[in-house]
């Protein structure tokens, strides 16, 4: 149950909004929607992983 | 007991998830598809007792091994199906969830030939 994945993705998330604000307001766009990016790829490879432990989860527990 | 665990993590989750909506949906989607997992490994080790129950009871009433694991593809199928179809939905993309769940469909017709098959010889033995 290792429930702080969930608190680091939304810490994470909260981050990147805020920093893509401000970035906006002191007129860096571009660099706004490279953490943008980063972000999400972050959050991305964190949820691969478990995805990919369902799978192998799922496979182990019915035969498939 | 479990239940509030599931559900503590749901609520926490969904609030999380709707905080992060407005500004990054993407993360927000992520957030739900974790939470959905989590829940999901949390209780999948449970049913392993339940898997080994119902084989032994296949064994005892000597029902042919082939149609109870059969079964319990075409469930897993049906669940992972089910799972990808609703995140899709969740993101607003209901039209790949239509495409996966079609997937899913036919995976699990292909599952179920055997069986069919079995189906109708006994059918014809009964006719003729």
């Amino acid at each position: 149950m290792d429930v702080n994945l969930i608190f680091k993705i939304a810490a994470i998330g909260i981050i990147v909004a805020v920093l893509n604000r401000v970035l906006t307001q002191s007129g860096r766009d571009e660099i706004a929607m490279m953490t943008t990016l980063a972000g999400t790829v972050v959050v991305l490879l964190m949820v691969v992983g478990l995805i990919a432990k369902l799978f192998d989860t799922v496979k182990t527990m019915f035969q498939l | 007991m479990d239940i509030m665990k599931i559900v503590g993590i749901g609520l926490i989750a969904t609030i999380l998830a709707v905080i992060l909506r407005e500004q990054k949906p993407e993360i927000a989607l992520q957030v739900s598809i974790v939470t959905g997992l989590i829940i999901f490994v949390f209780v999948i080790t449970k049913l392993n007792s339940v898997i080994e129950v119902l084989k032994y009871f296949a064994s005892k009433t000597n029902i042919d091994l082939l149609y109870f694991t059969t079964i319990l593809k075409v469930i897993a199928i049906a669940y992972i199906t089910e799972f990808g179809a609703q995140v899709c939905k969740d993101a607003g993309e209901s039209s790949i969830a239509s495409k996966i769940e079609f997937g899913g469909k036919v995976l699990i017709m292909i599952m179920a030939i055997p069986i069919l098959a079995a189906l109708m010889d006994i059918i014809t033995k009964l006719i003729v």
